[in-house]
């Protein structure tokens, strides 16, 4: 039975010859991973159903990195709750402050997760390592808490929507505008339980930190995962960094696909999702095209999306001797320590300082409204994070505005919504 | 089990973040998410509620974050259940795990704001009191009938 890339994944960690789409399955599972919002209702389960034990301390991942540093009391108590069930358990992998970064970013960067695993993660974001050509997907707390105690779960086989590439991307347009623009067409359910399956011969030409921020949208469509076929650009981002032996699955070439959609990625023009849905989206070319000037407050580069060293270049690119707007506040976050490190030792962080900018330690902290960088009402962020809900950086009353790197820098420098040149 | 409650309306892609803003997640305590369940959409969700209410909306309920907290907030304001046209597949598993009745409806649009619902939640059938109609839900595989039964996801783990 021919089976799609995702499929074939499964098939294999359920000991099982072929799966079909709608079949509840159960999966070993390579990597489980929680964060410091997550983490504690898991423990509170597990400790709850008197579990002694976790199945594979080495298969579990903690990282705390949503209110870290920790911002309060209770975020201090509920990292401290998760410091001594690692210690207590022998959780090796587990990433605090001084060693931490945004889960997403730390994960792919450590070679923790390699190609062809099965992974969950109490974080919706989980989806991200399907760049890596894993299997990969966010679930509840309940659900970390049994993947830590019996190293498996249950999984309705997804069918999948493919993704057909062609072209390269233009200059100052990357992985990002192809996520937003793909969430456009489709809307936020568009790919409710199913897969997302990248192919075609524009794949070859998408940076390895591009296609990490393209999978890691893939929730915001509403799918299961989203995933690339494995191919050069994985292999020579894997090697050096792969904590363990990997596998090279690939889909059938009869594959079943409930549907194909084709994207020519020269034809993608920089895009912006405006408030409330990623789905909510316009080009910055029919923005200009109807005179409309988005003014902003605030710009916030990083997050598990594109805090990667990639999109910092891109950034200091474009403010290098330049000034953030007056009146505009500019935060970025390099994702992880290592790539805060290569950012200082490229000069990208003098550049960002000269600039006018704010250099934050990685957290995850504005992103979902929880620290560093908060906004008030009636206020207006442009970010190059993953989510513009109601209320998602701070008050209610506030707006955020989905973009690439290059826009976000572009829009610091002028104050508005503007095109990357 | 006959669900009986009165009905708080919403539209498409109600996310997790009006459920329980992140702002509140600080806590994971469920009668402390409850105190500002909605909040962001309904500002007075938290003093109109009565137990056994059951909350009705459009496509996609539960979209966004994977937190747990979003089906605790609302199972810990009282809410008996969710009835949707469809729901995100996180929020889904995760109603499900913590034992938050929820049902998949595609006439859940015809259902308005302060009806009285009777609901039979093996068999999926929804009676609208007040407007004299019923619907049929989709029904449980019985592999997730066996994990409510057994009172969740750890519940069942923990007895096999």
């Amino acid at each position: 039975m021919s089976m799609t890339m995702t499929q074939k994944i499964l098939a294999a960690r359920a000991g099982l010859p072929d799966v079909r789409a709608g079949q509840l399955i159960e999966a070993e599972l390579d990597i489980m991973l929680g964060n410091d919002v997550t983490t504690p209702v898991a423990i509170h389960e597990f400790e709850k159903a008197g579990i002694p034990s976790l199945r594979d301390p080495d298969r579990a991942v903690f990282v705390l990195d949503h209110f870290t540093p920790n911002k309060d009391i209770k975020s201090a108590e509920h990292c401290k709750q998760i410091r001594v069930f690692a210690r207590k358990h022998g959780v090796r992998n587990f990433f605090d402050v001084g060693r931490m970064g945004v889960e997403h970013a730390v994960l792919p960067e450590q070679g923790i997760v390699v190609p062809g695993d099965c992974v969950i993660g109490a974080d919706s974001h989980t989806c991200t390592y399907g760049a890596l050509g894993a299997f990969s997907t966010g679930v509840g707390s309940t659900d970390l808490a049994a993947g830590l105690a019996t190293g498996k779960a249950w999984f309705k086989v997804p069918s999948a929507i493919q993704i057909v590439l062609t072209g390269a991307f233009q200059p100052n347009v990357s992985g990002k505008d192809l996520i937003l623009h793909l969430i456009g067409r489709i809307g936020v359910d568009g790919a409710l339980y199913r897969s997302l399956e990248f192919t075609g011969p524009g794949v070859r030409n998408i940076t390895m930190d591009s296609r990490l921020a393209i999978a890691n949208m893939a929730i915001e469509c509403g799918a299961k995962n989203g995933i690339f076929p494995v191919d050069s650009v994985t292999l020579d981002y894997v090697r050096g960094r792969a904590k363990r032996d990997w596998r090279v699955f690939a889909a059938d070439a009869d594959a079943p696909y409930d549907e194909v959609i084709q994207i020519d990625l020269s034809a993608l023009r920089p895009t912006v999702a405006f408030p409330h849905l990623p789905s909510n989206t316009r080009t910055v070319d029919e923005l200009e095209a109807a005179r409309e000037r988005v003014a902003v407050d605030q710009v916030v580069i990083g997050s598990c999306t594109n805090g990667r060293i990639e999109d910092l270049r891109i950034v200091a690119e474009l403010l290098r001797g330049k000034h953030v707007a007056e009146g505009v506040r500019c935060i970025v976050i390099p994702a992880t320590q290592q790539i805060w490190l290569d950012a200082l030792r490229e000069g990208l962080l003098e550049v960002f300082m000269e600039a006018g900018a704010a250099v934050s330690t990685p957290t995850c902290g504005p992103c979902l409204g929880g620290h560093m960088g908060i906004l008030a009402a009636g206020e207006r962020a442009v970010a190059t994070t993953n989510r513009n809900f109601v209320g998602r950086m701070g008050h209610p009353e506030s707006e955020v505005y989905l973009a690439s790197p290059a826009v976000a820098a572009q829009t610091a420098l002028l104050g508005y919504i503007a095109q990357p040149q | 089990m006959t669900i009986q409650g009165t009905v708080h309306k919403y539209l498409d892609n109600v996310d997790t973040d009006v459920i329980i803003p992140a702002r509140y997640l600080n806590s994971s305590d469920p009668a402390e998410l409850a105190k500002h369940c909605m909040e962001d959409i309904d500002a007075d969700f938290v003093q109109k509620v009565q137990p056994g209410d059951i909350i009705v909306a459009r496509q996609n309920f539960g979209c966004g974050s994977s937190r747990e907290h979003a089906p605790l907030a609302i199972k810990a304001a009282g809410v008996s259940l969710v009835i949707a046209r469809s729901f995100a597949r996180i929020f889904f598993r995760n109603a499900i795990n913590i034992g938050l009745p929820i049902l998949e409806c595609p006439a859940a649009d015809e259902i308005a704001a302060g009806d009285a619902l009777r609901v039979n939640l093996d068999e999926g059938i929804i009676e609208n009191l007040t407007q004299g109609t019923v619907y049929q839900a989709e029904g449980f595989p019985p592999f997730l009938r066996n994990v409510i039964e057994k009172g969740g996801l750890l519940a069942s783990i923990a007895r096999s």
